[in-house]
């Protein structure tokens, strides 16, 4: 299952079939098929994104063998975004008028851990 | 021009947004967005030049907050939180299109953490609740280069758009 923000990169499908031996089989054929995916599920030395969950049926492949988890016939594999967000870290300065009129903004401050316990990267679209 | 973007959203769905943030206020509340993008160019944009789309949100997947730690200043749902909405929004016909969540006395503007957390195409809708009362409420998109997120229109409808 592709989930919807990466469907643009995937021919706007939501599945995809494919015979293979493992996960990373698997999401090997499916970026080769649709190469604006790798970008987003890869980070650039081939790691799985730590913003992209990835579980075959119901098990969270990081509680397996992650990639080198085994699939057999009838497995789903589902791409899962990983979804956090909150309020500043420190106590938040009133935004200024100018602030509140500019439609686009960029942001200072520091990431940080992620709440499901992955540190943050550059995540997709980079 | 830049493309411009609106969500188009009832009144009665803003308004259960706005509850959840007075309900779990001092907390962060959050849920998901169902809808589907419209092939309707937005009214304002109509003969302006510009690339205009809009989407409609016509439910919401209210969803518990599983931030224990610091409910306060964060949330995050469970992969599993997601899958469930993926199959609601199955189930009628719709789409994740985006997330919302309250920021607890603070400005309905995306934060730093809110943008490293981002994903692109969706869209985040912000409450803002002070003292435990709902104020401004903002919609946003990630821009695909992940630098920034652009403001995206609200529009409150009194019926769902076709």
């Amino acid at each position: 299952m592709i989930p919807s923000p990466l469907r643009p990169y995937a021919g706007k499908r939501d599945s995809a079939e494919f015979t293979a031996r493992t996960v990373g089989e698997a999401l090997g054929h499916l970026t080769t098929e649709f190469g604006e995916l790798r970008k987003h599920l890869f980070t650039e030395d081939g790691k799985l994104r730590s913003f992209v969950n990835v579980y075959v049926n119901d098990e969270d492949i990081r509680y397996l063998a992650k990639e080198n988890t085994p699939t057999k016939d009838g497995d789903t594999i589902s791409i899962i975004p990983s979804i956090a967000g909150g309020i500043p870290s420190m106590v938040s300065a009133i935004p200024s008028i100018a602030d509140a009129m500019r439609p686009k903004f960029r942001h200072s401050e520091r990431s940080e851990e992620s709440a499901l316990g992955f540190v943050s990267d550059n995540g997709i679209g980079s | 021009m830049a493309d411009a973007m609106e969500l188009w959203i009832s009144g009665h769905i803003a308004e259960q947004i706005r509850a959840h943030g007075a309900e779990t206020y001092p907390h962060e509340c959050c849920g998901a967005l169902l809808g589907r993008d419209s092939t309707a160019v937005p009214e304002i944009h109509r003969g302006k030049g510009a690339v205009a789309s809009a989407r409609e949100i016509l439910q919401l997947f209210p969803l518990v907050n599983r931030r224990d730690d610091s409910p306060r200043n964060r949330f995050s749902v469970t992969p599993q939180d997601v899958l469930e909405a993926e199959k609601a929004a199955r189930e009628h016909g719709l789409e994740v299109v985006g997330w919302y969540h309250s920021h607890p006395d603070h400005p309905a503007r995306p934060s730093e953490y809110d943008r490293d957390h981002a994903w692109p195409w969706y869209s985040y809708i912000i409450v803002s609740v002070q003292n435990g009362a709902p104020q401004d409420m903002t919609s946003w998109r990630l821009n695909d280069d992940r630098a920034e997120f652009s403001s995206e229109g609200i529009e409150i409808r009194h019926r769902a758009a076709v």
